[in-house]
Formats: C-alpha cells, structure tokens, sequence
C-alpha cells in the first residue's frame, strides 16, 4: 500500500486523485437526488463550509502553531456582517462576503496585534477572552435579535445563480473551499509558509537569520481570520439564522478538535477533521440516542493511537525533502 | 487507490446507506409527525410534559390518526435556536412530516417557523404561543392549541388589580415570551411597578435579582420563569426570607405540577392563573387525568394537557379528511375548525388560529389526599381573545 | 444606594468566589504540576453534583450525601487518572485538549444514560431553607452561609496543607520544577494521582453544594469551567494562593457588576435595555479584568514557577 511522502517544504495535495476527488465531490448533488436524498446536499455542505473553517485554523494553529481558542470569533464575525447587511437591505453575495471577509480580517489584525505579544498557555486566553467579548457583544445586541438571533429572510444574491437551490450553492461552496485549499497549499510552500513553519519549530533561529517572526505571525493570523470569515458568511447562508451560539468559546473548540483530529501541521488536516467529526456525529445520531459516547470513544481512539491525526495515518512525513 | 481516496468513497456509500434505510419514499399510508421539543437542560420538565401528553393522545386513539398508523418522529432542540433549526430542517426534508409540533420556547419556535411555513407543514403549536404569529405575522400554518403568551399573565394582572395590591415587582427572562408577559399583566394592572426585572433565559441563581427585588420594597411579586428556572427561584425566593412580606402570583407555567414537585409545601398558597387545571370537570379531562397517572404514575400538568390536545387536533383533521393528508388546503381547513373534544372544554379558533377560552384562577393547597396541588378556585376571563387578533389579517 | 443591597450582593459575589476557588484550586494544581489542560474538569464537578443528588435521594441526609460525593468523585477521579491521563502527561497541550474533551462527551453521555436528560433536584437540608438576620434589616440565606464558611474552612485547610506539610512541599516543588523534584526523590506517580483526586474531590465539595441553588443537569460543568481558567490565568498557574484571590476578584466582579451595572444603566436606558447590556458588559468585564492583570503580570499575580 502507498502512502503519500509528503514534507514541512512541500505539503502534496492529492496529487492527481485531485480530479477524480472533485468530480466524484460535483457529482453529489445528482447522485444524493436519484436517491431522494436531497436533504444530504445540505449536510455536504455543512462539511465543506467547515472544512474551509478549519483549514484556516490549521494554518495559525497546526502550522503556525499559535493556539488560538478564539477562533469562532471571526466566523461569527463574518456571519453576522452579511446578516446585518442583509437587514439593511444589501444582500449581494459579492458585496457581502467579501465585506465579511474584510471584517473578520479587521478583528483578526486587531486581535493578533495585541495577543501575538504572549505565548504559550497566556495566548491561549487572550484569544479567548476577545471571543468572548465578542460573543456577549452579540448577545446584547437587541436590534440583532441578541441572543435569539438574527435570521436571514433569503440566502444572498449571485447573479445568474440561484442559491435558494441546494445544489447551486453546494456547487459555489465547492468552488470555494477548492480555491481556499489550493490557496493554503501555494501559501504554505512559498517562503512564508517556510518562515511561518520555521517559526513554529524555534523562533530564535527563525528571528536570527533575518525572518521578521512577528510579521510572519500577524500576516497568517489576518488571513486566517478573514478566510474564517468567509465560512461564516456561508454558514449564515446555509442556516437562514445567525445566533451568537456561533462565537461561543464551544465552537472554537469544536474547531480545534476539528483540526486535532484531522491532523494539525497537515494540508488536509482541517478537511478530514471536519469531515469526520460531522459526519460521525450525523451517522451516529441516527443510530444511536447516545452517539456522543461513540463519538468521544473514537476521538479517544484517535488520540491515543493516531498521534497526528488522521491525515499523519495517510500521509507519512518524509526525513528528508523531496531527493 | 489512496487510503483518503477510499475514505472518501465509504463515506458517500454510508451516507447512501444511511439514507436508504431512513426511509425516503413518499407514502400516503401513514401520517407522519414530528415533534421537536426541549428535552434537555432546564426546561426539560415542559418538553417531557408535552411529549408524554402527545404520546398519551396517540394511545387513546389506538395508534392510529383517522384509519392512518402514526408514526411519531420526537427530536430535541436542547433549547437552542442553531440546533432547532438544523433538526426541523432533517424533520422536514429528511423525514417529510405532514405535521409538526412540540415547541416550547418562543424564541425557538420564532427561529424554527420560517423554515415549517416555508415547506408548507401544517404547526400545532403545544405551548408557545408568540405575539408576533398572533397578529400582523399570523400565517395560515401555524396553530395554536395552546394559548397566546400575553393571556395567563393578563389574567394574573386583573386578579393582582382586583386584590388591590399597590406595589408590585416583576421578573421575567430576556426573550419573546418574557416581554409578552410583562406586557401581559401591565395591561391589566394599572397599578405601580416599583421594577421591572429581565433575567437570562436558562439563569438559575437569582441571588443578585432577590437582593434587587427586596430593595424595592414592593408588596407582591409577578414572576415569569417556567420550568427549571421558576423552581430555583422559588426556592430561594423562600430561602432568602422574601415570602414573608411579599406575597408571590405567577401564571400557570410557574406554578404546575413539576414545580410544585421539586419545591413542595415552601409554594403552598401561591396564586396562579390557567387555562385548565386537572380538576376541570368534563369527560375528555377526567379520562385524561386518569390515564395519565397510570401511564406516568404523575398528575399532568398544563403542558400535558396541551400535548394531549395538540394530538387531538391532529388526529381530528386527518379524521376528517379521510386520510388526505398531502392536501394541505384541505387540511388547514379541517384543522381550523377544530372538531375535537379538548380537555378544556368547548374548543374553538379565534381568526388568528390562537384559541378563544376561559381563564381560571387557581391556588396552590393540599389536596383531600395531602399532596400539594393546584386547586382552582373560580373564573377570570370568560370567552378571552388575545389582544393581536385585530392586526391579523386572515379571516375567521 | 442602599447599603443591604451592597451587603447582600458582597455576600454573594464571596459566596460565589469561594465556589469558583474550589474549582480553580485544583485545576491549577493539575495544570501547575503536571502540565496538563484538563477540560474535564468541570464534569468532574457535575459527577460530584450527582452522586449527592442521588445518595441525598436515598438516605434523607444531605451530610451524607456530601461525603459521599466527596469520596465517589476522588475514586473516579483517580481512576482516570490511572487508567487514561497518565499517559497524557508527556503528550502535548493540543492532545490533552482532544482527549479530555472526548472525556466530557463520554461522561456527559455516561451521567445522561444514568440519570437522563432532565435536571435532578438535589433538596436543601431543611434547617438551612430559612434566612438569618445578620444585622437588623440585613437578611441572608443561610444556606449560602454556610457555602461561604465551608469555602473559608477549605481555603484555610488548603493553605496549612500546602505551606505546612510534606506532602504540600512535594506539591510546590513539583509545580515549581518538576524535573528537579523528581531527581530529589518526590515519588511523582503517587503524588500526581493524589493530586488529581484531590482535585476531584474540591471539584465534588463546590458541585454538592452548588446543587441545592443550581439545578443538577447534564452540562453543569461546561459553563463553570471556563470561569475556572480564567481564576487560575489571573491568579498565576500552580499557585493556590493564587486560585484565592484570583477566585474572589471573579467572584466579586461579576456578582457586583451585574447587579450595578444594569442599575446605573437604568438611569440612563430602559429596563429591557438595561438587564440586556448589563449581563453582557458584566461577562465582557471578567475578560478585561484578565486582560488587564496579564497585560500588568504576564504571569499572573502569584505564578508558582520562578
């Protein structure tokens, strides 16, 4: 059996199972419909919207190794900027998301300028301690609905696609979440990812030959923010409803647990982890009333005996780089 | 082939699996149900309540609405508008129920409707009972079996102003229903209110509320807090020395059956307002109240009674359109015309599909048995509408 | 302002605080010793809530129901300790928080398969149902009083423990530097198991007594945790002098701002307005409280380790 050797200088994508991967993916919709499973289009999409979440945790998290328990904060972010523009009448996909993507940004670059002054354990908490702030912010905002929430009388507007439909707006996440990994993997083997991986194994050296680490940190914590940003506006599209629950210190740790599980440091870490855990958690429920014991066994599988993650299962860490 | 090439492939076949053994095919053979309720956290003791009184229904009608089998789906929103959202979602496009109910929290049902009017399914709505679908927002899905929030707090308001107490402090949580309560009883009593208190939806110490309450010197209290959430509240309401001088009322939500169980003899002679009370005197109550206590082994209280007559009206309309349930036109008519025999009573639909009814007074004493019960002692309201009626626009 | 309000909510925010320092203390034992981020530290304070709950439900006596809270948790803690997170001491933080995190939902699942979904009502002892009279006009639940004079006794227990004992000086050597103490001959295997029963058996002591004000439920914990790491963040990681004060500054900040807040709100904004910012400002002034203290202390106001 193969397995893919993949380094810290040259993370492999699926190299060329890509297309087969991403028909089979397009084909979804139609293949679920001769089934009458429609209403798994949407759970699909609930994957991917997730994946793009946790790929852009990876990226500070598992490569830059800034652990970052506040993390929900931009995706909420990002989702309550389309549903508020959406109130007051804008609810234009290309104005929207990207205004999501610019907010999200904004408090990352906000958030990062202060917290990436610590480490360790102390970091942890401040990234917290903002999410937190910005979660009961959203909890006392009574022209958003607080804390019931605000919903999204329609799903934003592209033109020439209708994303009330499933399939359409399955189809443009999948486009999405394609352009966000084949981003990540030109990123992270480009000298910033080196520097960025660099500064995660031993910032004294990184910061001796030269690399501004600060910099390098603050730009990946900025992208990462505004790419979780864009999860959230697409999830605040796929739920029709934006709470503040989407910024609770809950669901930054379910984004870690993604990206643990999946494999931190690795380029399809976010991926699996947020495919498995949904997943998992929607076969389970439906066979048993007490799938989250199921479900902790099997995190507790995982950690035990696949110590970096499932992506560390498939693809083996070469000893030296590519001969 | 790669191992995540493989995965990916086992997956897309479980999920198939899965859905094939969900059972997809639309059949008109059995009347599908779904009820989503809160059946964890603080306010599971409603979301039981309901359950068990919907379950009861389906029993006495031998399993089976109008000649068709039911088949229930229950879910739990764990009181959380994401969560009930995602779940109606699965209820309705997974499960395709021809009905939906079960709901008990306002905000939940608030964030769940769209998506029910939306997939055109019929909601009998087994306790919230929210302003917004009382009046200008009223939507021919949705019904209401129960009662319009602001109802039992107007029927407290009028009994505190007929009292004659002068001073009263109110406490309700920050959501739909609270500010429909609050609502709800300064439209009857005119009186002063020294505070107007707004806790945390799911809040369970209300050390620093008391400590507010006392210093307002008032002489009763209006307490809005059903569930968990009212019986922490009375207890340290007890606890803290306030009963003594302040003389507590609330509506029925805070002051039934599972309340009273897990406060006891501290809430004897609490004053409460409701729509029904185990001791109704008619048939369809007697019967209820009897078969419950040996299905249960408890006394029901006023969120069974709503699951049992939500299952009534079901049951009722699939009877009376002889099993058509894919014809939601004629459901919706059969619905609202509400042939059933609650356990209130005489049944009928105001134009909003929010129920008209009688409002009693009730008082919480020891029963000929010596347990603690509610006992009703006479009429508030007779033949009550709600006060949103007018803004709606659909006809009676 | 009314003096008895501001007695009364002093009162509450100790009562409150010295809750949280149970919990605190022995989380930053655990993280302060063995390095290890506990998630399941706050569903080890619902297990402790349970079983009083159900021994109180069966023998009447909530003394009894406390004890044995007290012992059942430690075992099952030490059991943990033993059988799965030993073996997580030399892993790193990111596994730790997968693993204890696989532990809440387990043990989540485990109490709701148990005692199911609904909340257990865990009775206050009947002599302590009423209020006391502190000072004429100033009453006070006795019950919480009796929350405040444990929570002390256990402070003052904890303090003689660790500042004058052995097995206190085993522990400050272990949080201080772990490797020297193990060189000089600290059995660190039993002391960390100890430890972390220990830990467990606070976290029952703050769960049996909150029972009875709280209702006992399934995800008790989750919510009580995070105010637990924020103490031992402020307070400094290993310290338990740090824990107590840390503990009693949360305690008192969040009791006292959320009830004079919304009041000074209140002059300004409508009562809707007032009970919704209020809460939120009081919750966000906890975090800006720890921003401040890390931004003056990075390593908290007592940290254990040099």
């Amino acid at each position: 059996m193969t397995t893919m050797r993949t380094s810290l200088l040259n993370h492999r994508g699926a190299g060329r199972w890509i297309w087969p991967l991403l028909a089979l993916l397009a084909a979804l919709p139609p293949l679920l419909g001769a089934f009458g499973l429609e209403f798994y289009v949407g759970v699909a999409t609930r994957v991917l919207i997730f994946a793009i979440a946790a790929s852009s945790l990876n990226l500070i998290l598992g490569f830059g190794g800034l652990v970052s328990f506040g993390h929900a904060a931009f995706v909420g972010l990002g989702a309550y900027t389309v549903g508020i523009l959406m109130d007051a009448g804008i609810s234009a996909a290309w104005i929207a998301w990207p205004a999501a993507m610019l907010v999200a940004g904004l408090a990352a670059g906000l958030i990062g300028a202060i917290s990436l002054r610590t480490r360790g354990v102390y970091f942890i908490m401040i990234t917290l301690a903002f999410a937190q702030m910005f979660y009961y912010l959203a909890v006392s905002l009574k022209a958003y609905g607080g804390e019931d929430g605000l919903p999204l009388p329609a799903r934003s507007a592209l033109a020439g696609l209708n994303l009330r439909d499933d399939a359409s707006f399955y189809w443009l996440v999948l486009l999405l979440f394609a352009a966000v990994i084949l981003g990540l993997q030109r990123l992270l083997n480009s000298p910033f990812g080196w520097l960025l991986q660099g500064a995660k194994e031993n910032e004294t050296r990184i910061a001796a030959v030269g690399g501004r680490v600060f910099a390098v940190q603050w730009q990946a914590f900025v992208l990462a923010g505004a790419i979780a940003g864009l999860a959230g506006a697409l999830l605040a599209n796929l739920n029709g409803l934006v709470t503040p629950h989407l910024m609770h210190w809950s669901q930054s740790g379910q984004l870690m647990v993604m990206v643990i599980i999946g494999g931190a440091g690795a380029l399809w870490g976010g991926t699996l982890g947020a495919a498995v855990l949904l997943l998992l958690e929607e076969l389970l429920a439906g066979y048993t009333l007490h799938w989250q014991l199921a479900l902790g066994l099997v995190l507790l599988a995982v950690v035990l005996f696949a110590p970096r993650g499932l992506a560390g299962l498939v693809f083996k860490r070469g000893a030296k780089t590519h001969g | 082939m790669s191992k995540k090439t493989t995965n990916a492939v086992l997956c897309a076949a479980l999920m198939l699996g899965l859905g094939a053994g969900a059972g997809t095919a639309w059949a008109a053979d059995k009347v599908k149900i779904g009820l989503l309720s809160t059946l964890s956290g603080p306010g599971a003791g409603l979301g039981v309540d309901i359950r068990d009184g919907f379950n009861l229904a389906v029993k006495h009608a031998g399993g089976k609405f109008g000649g068709l089998p039911v088949e229930l789906v229950i879910a739990d929103d764990q009181q959380n508008p994401d969560v009930a959202k995602q779940t109606a979602e699965r209820l309705l496009k997974r499960d395709k129920v021809d009905f939906m109910t079960g709901i008990v929290f306002s905000n939940i049902m608030l964030a769940v409707g769209p998506s029910v009017f939306d997939a055109k399914v019929p909601y009998i709505s087994a306790n919230a009972g929210p302003s917004q679908y009382a009046g200008e927002q009223c939507n021919p899905y949705f019904f209401n079996v129960a009662w319009q929030n602001d109802n039992l707090h107007e029927a407290v308001g009028k009994t505190v102003m007929d009292k004659g107490f002068k001073k009263v402090v109110v406490l309700a949580p920050n959501y739909p229903a609270g500010k429909d309560a609050i609502n709800g009883f300064k439209r009857f009593y005119k009186g002063a209110v020294a505070d107007e208190i707004y806790t945390k939806l799911g809040q369970l110490d209300y050390s620093a509320e008391l400590a507010q309450a006392r210093a307002a010197k008032p002489d009763a209290m209006y307490i809005f807090l059903p569930g968990g959430m009212g019986i922490n509240f009375i207890k340290q309401f007890v606890g803290a020395g306030l009963s003594k001088d302040i003389t507590l009322f609330g509506p029925g939500f805070s002051a039934d059956e599972d309340v009273i169980k897990a406060v006891g003899e501290p809430m004897l002679g609490m004053f409460n307002s409701s729509h029904w009370a185990h001791d109704l005197d008619n048939a369809a109550n007697k019967k209820f109240v009897a078969d419950f206590q040996k299905e249960f082994g408890r006394l029901p209280s006023l969120y069974a009674s709503q699951g049992y007559d939500a299952g009534l009206s079901i049951a009722a309309a699939v009877r009376d359109v002889k099993g058509k349930v894919e014809d939601r036109e004629v459901v919706l008519k059969a619905l609202k015309a509400a042939r059933f025999e609650s356990v209130r009573g005489p049944f009928k639909y105001n134009n909003n599909q929010y129920p008209v009814q009688d409002y009693y007074l009730r008082v919480i004493t020891k029963d000929s048995q010596g347990r603690v019960t509610n006992k009703t002692l006479g009429k508030i309201f007779s033949n009550h509408a709600d006060a949103y009626a007018a803004s709606c626009k659909m006809k009676s | 302002m009314d003096w008895i309000l501001v007695a009364e909510q002093a009162l509450n925010g100790l009562q409150f605080g010295l809750m949280l320092f149970l919990l605190a203390a022995g989380l930053t034992l655990v993280f302060g010793i063995m390095d290890m981020i506990n998630l399941a530290h706050g569903s080890l304070y619902m297990v402790g809530a349970y079983l009083a709950a159900a021994v109180a439900a069966a023998s009447g006596s909530f003394l009894l129901a406390v004890l044995a809270a007290l012992v059942g948790t430690a075992a099952f803690g030490m059991m943990l300790e033993v059988a799965l997170l030993r073996r997580l001491y030399q892993r790193d933080h990111l596994s730790q928080v997968l693993a204890t995190f696989a532990l809440i939902l387990m043990i989540n699942e485990g109490t709701r398969m148990i005692w199911g979904s609904q909340p257990v009502m865990l009775n206050l002892p009947a002599p302590l149902s009423g209020p006391v009279e502190l000072l004429p006009g100033l009453y006070y639940p006795a019950y919480r009083l009796l929350i405040i004079g444990v929570g002390l006794a256990v402070a003052v227990l904890l303090y003689l423990l660790v500042t004058r004992t052995r097995w206190g000086m085993w522990v400050r050597a272990g949080a201080s530097n772990r490797a020297m103490a193990t060189a000089m001959g600290v059995n660190i295997r039993w002391l960390f198991t100890a430890v972390f029963g220990f830990g467990a058996a606070l976290c029952a002591l703050a769960g049996s007594l909150l029972g009875p004000l709280l209702a006992v439920q399934v995800g008790m914990g989750e919510s009580i945790l995070i105010l637990a790491f924020v103490v031992i963040v402020i307070g400094g990681i290993g310290s338990i002098r740090g824990a107590l004060v840390g503990a009693l500054l949360v305690g008192l900040v969040d009791t006292c701002s959320r009830t004079l807040l919304p009041a000074l709100l209140r002059q300004l904004a409508s009562p809707e307005v007032a009970s919704n910012l209020g809460p939120a400002l009081a919750s966000i002034l906890i975090y800006v409280l720890m921003a401040a203290v890390l931004f003056w202390k990075p390593q908290g106001l007592f940290p254990a380790r040099g």
